[in-house]
């Protein structure tokens, strides 16, 4: 072979498509801005419902991971998130499609070992950072703040 | 590494190949013996289907050729589900000696080349060799659920949900595997599990290189050199590389280029998958060769040996190129 | 206030999205780095008036699930002291994960992977 690993991955670099960064970035805006007006709207109707603001919040949060769940489980979440991206990914409808699927495609192997053990194996890291990072505002919270007064 | 040239040509007598609904819209999809517009072939799991699609494939073989399984001397076969079950479970219900090989991609091409030292060197009178993939299997082994919503990079290759089987004779009228070339295992560095082509082609262009060298041949003496499933990265860069060590292709034709209509099927970066090579051979190189169309060909199917555990430990990705000759009729030889 | 969801929500996704085509990060990462970030944001008092300017489009993006669980961490340190610490974060994010838990569960009963082309 005539050619070193750093040369290669110049030519590497060079025959590789790049990501349709424009469109990307629209797919990812109008889908992500639209799930986003969803919840705003469903955050009317709780309220209109007489839930306290707290409580409509979460019940619209719940109602967009119940959407999500139903339309993962239809087959068309994941054909959305083919074009949208990030406007798929990043809203709490795609933490519930990260959840909702492998318990989908674990239920193969089992309830238990597929089900139970497999649901969040793609949503358990933000799972565990988000409560660790919470953690520790927590710890600075209530050790180091007063102390500081 | 070395070119194996064999004494006595070994003649393949039967094909046969097996794809789902994708390779059913695909442009070789007249060539394939039985195409399902359920991926999941009637079954409960997809590991299930791509034991099924490998049994259709098997039994289809064995029909074409008028065979009595007792009759097969060895199997050789592999695919991409761990522990190369899929190919495995087919056989458990077949009196056939079975060793199951893994070649990742190259499958196809790696079990072409042994069972024809086998057969070429009257170990053995007949081998069956195959190769499987399925799309969700593959998927859900190597990447995320199914349904989980992620977008695929511009460089990811589709994995191709087919099995195609070969039977190779001591006797028959051809086409011939007349050469065979193992390939060592090349890494320059590639670590991104989504652009399989740019891994892979380094090792086609360590096999071809030395193929050339040592048998004295040049690419222009054949109706085409095919590959496994660089798709269109890979190709680029077989191209580009392959002119820099002084052999340049013309007559390139990568499997995973031709089983989809690739802008038309949304796979822009093509395809991929042991299947990919496999059905290729069988559903349009094989019977072109038997019609006169295509006289002397190479095939080489290339093969990432990546794992999940490997590339989350940040491994860089081997691959691997083997390589057989096939000439039509024996006065070409 | 839709307008507002729509734009500021939207923007959160484009971002997400340039960190996936001009980095090499996974989405698994960029996700766990937007729930910390969201946090981090909580903390700082940054995120609540992001809220009050955009409502969901502040909270449905996975940023607002890190604001959640910074806000769940104060109330239950304000409330139960030490052992806040251990449960604030949990508690905060129950809802969200009940749900996506028990819708996740029955769906798995109902519906088979599906195939794609």
């Amino acid at each position: 072979m005539k050619i070193t690993r750093n040369e290669y991955s110049d030519m590497v670099k060079k025959a590789s498509p790049n990501s349709p960064l424009a469109i990307n970035c629209l797919w990812a805006f109008v889908v992500g801005g639209g799930i986003c007006v969803l919840g705003e709207l469903l955050y009317g109707f709780y309220r209109n419902m007489n839930f306290i603001n707290s409580d409509a919040r979460l019940m619209s949060s719940i109602t967009l991971v119940g959407l999500s769940a139903f339309f993962t489980g239809l087959g068309w979440y994941g054909r959305l998130a083919k074009k949208a991206g990030a406007g798929t990914l990043v809203p709490i409808t795609g933490f519930a499609n990260a959840v909702v699927s492998p318990a989908m495609e674990f239920r193969s192997e089992g309830l238990i070992t597929g089900v139970g053990a497999k649901m969040f194996i793609i949503a358990g890291p933000v799972i565990v950072y988000g409560v660790l990072a919470s953690v520790v505002y927590g710890v600075v919270l209530y050790f180091i703040l007063p102390n500081m007064r | 590494m070395r070119v194996i040239d064999l004494k006595k040509p070994v003649a393949i007598t039967a094909w046969s190949c097996v794809g789902g609904k994708k390779e059913k819209e695909g442009p070789l999809a007249a060539g394939f013996d039985m195409l399902s517009s359920d991926d999941y072939f009637g079954q409960q799991s997809w590991e299930k289907a791509e034991t099924a699609m490998q049994k259709y494939s098997l039994r289809s073989l064995i029909e074409k050729r008028k065979l009595n399984a007792r009759d097969i001397d060895i199997a050789l076969g592999g695919d991409l589900c761990n522990q190369i079950t899929s190919t495995g479970f087919a056989y458990r219900d077949y009196m056939i000696p079975f060793g199951g090989m893994y070649g990742a991609c190259s499958t196809m091409s790696l079990t072409m080349a042994t069972a024809a030292c086998l057969v070429s060197g009257g170990v053995v009178n007949n081998a069956v060799v195959g190769a499987s993939s399925h799309f969700c299997t593959a998927e859900r082994q190597f990447r995320t659920p199914l349904d989980y919503g992620g977008k695929r990079t511009p460089t990811a290759q589709w994995t191709v949900t087919g099995a195609a089987n070969v039977f190779l004779e001591r006797e028959g009228k051809g086409p011939f595997i007349t050469k065979v070339c193992f390939g060592r295992i090349v890494d320059l560095g590639i670590t991104d599990a989504n652009n399989m082509g740019a891994a892979m082609a380094p090792a086609a262009v360590a096999t071809l290189t030395e193929y050339f060298i040592h048998s004295g041949k040049r690419p222009r003496e054949y109706d085409a050199v095919y590959t496994g499933d660089l798709g269109l990265v890979g190709s680029r860069l077989l191209k580009q590389m392959m002119e820099k060590e002084g052999f340049p292709l013309e007559n390139h034709i990568d499997c995973g280029m031709v089983i989809f209509d690739n802008e038309k099927q949304n796979v822009p970066a093509g395809a991929s998958g042991c299947g990919c090579s496999g059905c290729v051979l069988a559903a349009d190189i094989l019977p072109r060769m038997a019609a006169g169309h295509l006289k002397k060909i190479l095939f080489m199917a290339t093969g990432a040996l990546l794992s999940t555990t490997t590339t989350m430990q940040k491994e860089s990705i081997p691959s691997v190129a083997h390589l057989v000759e096939i000439v039509a009729d024996k006065e070409d030889l | 206030m839709l307008i507002k969801a729509f734009v500021v929500g939207g923007l959160i996704c484009v971002a997400g999205q340039l960190l996936i085509d001009l980095t090499k990060l996974t989405p698994a990462r960029i996700l766990v780095t937007f729930v910390v970030s969201g946090v981090v944001l909580s903390a700082l008092g940054l995120w609540q008036p992001v809220v009050d300017f955009a409502g969901a489009g502040a909270l449905v993006p996975i940023v607002g699930f890190g604001h959640t669980l910074a806000q769940g961490m104060e109330r239950a340190i304000a409330k139960e002291g030490l052992t806040g610490i251990f449960s604030g974060g949990f508690t905060a994010c129950a809802g969200g994960v009940g749900a996506s838990l028990i819708f996740g569960f029955i769906t798995s009963l109902l519906a088979r992977p599906n195939s794609q082309s």
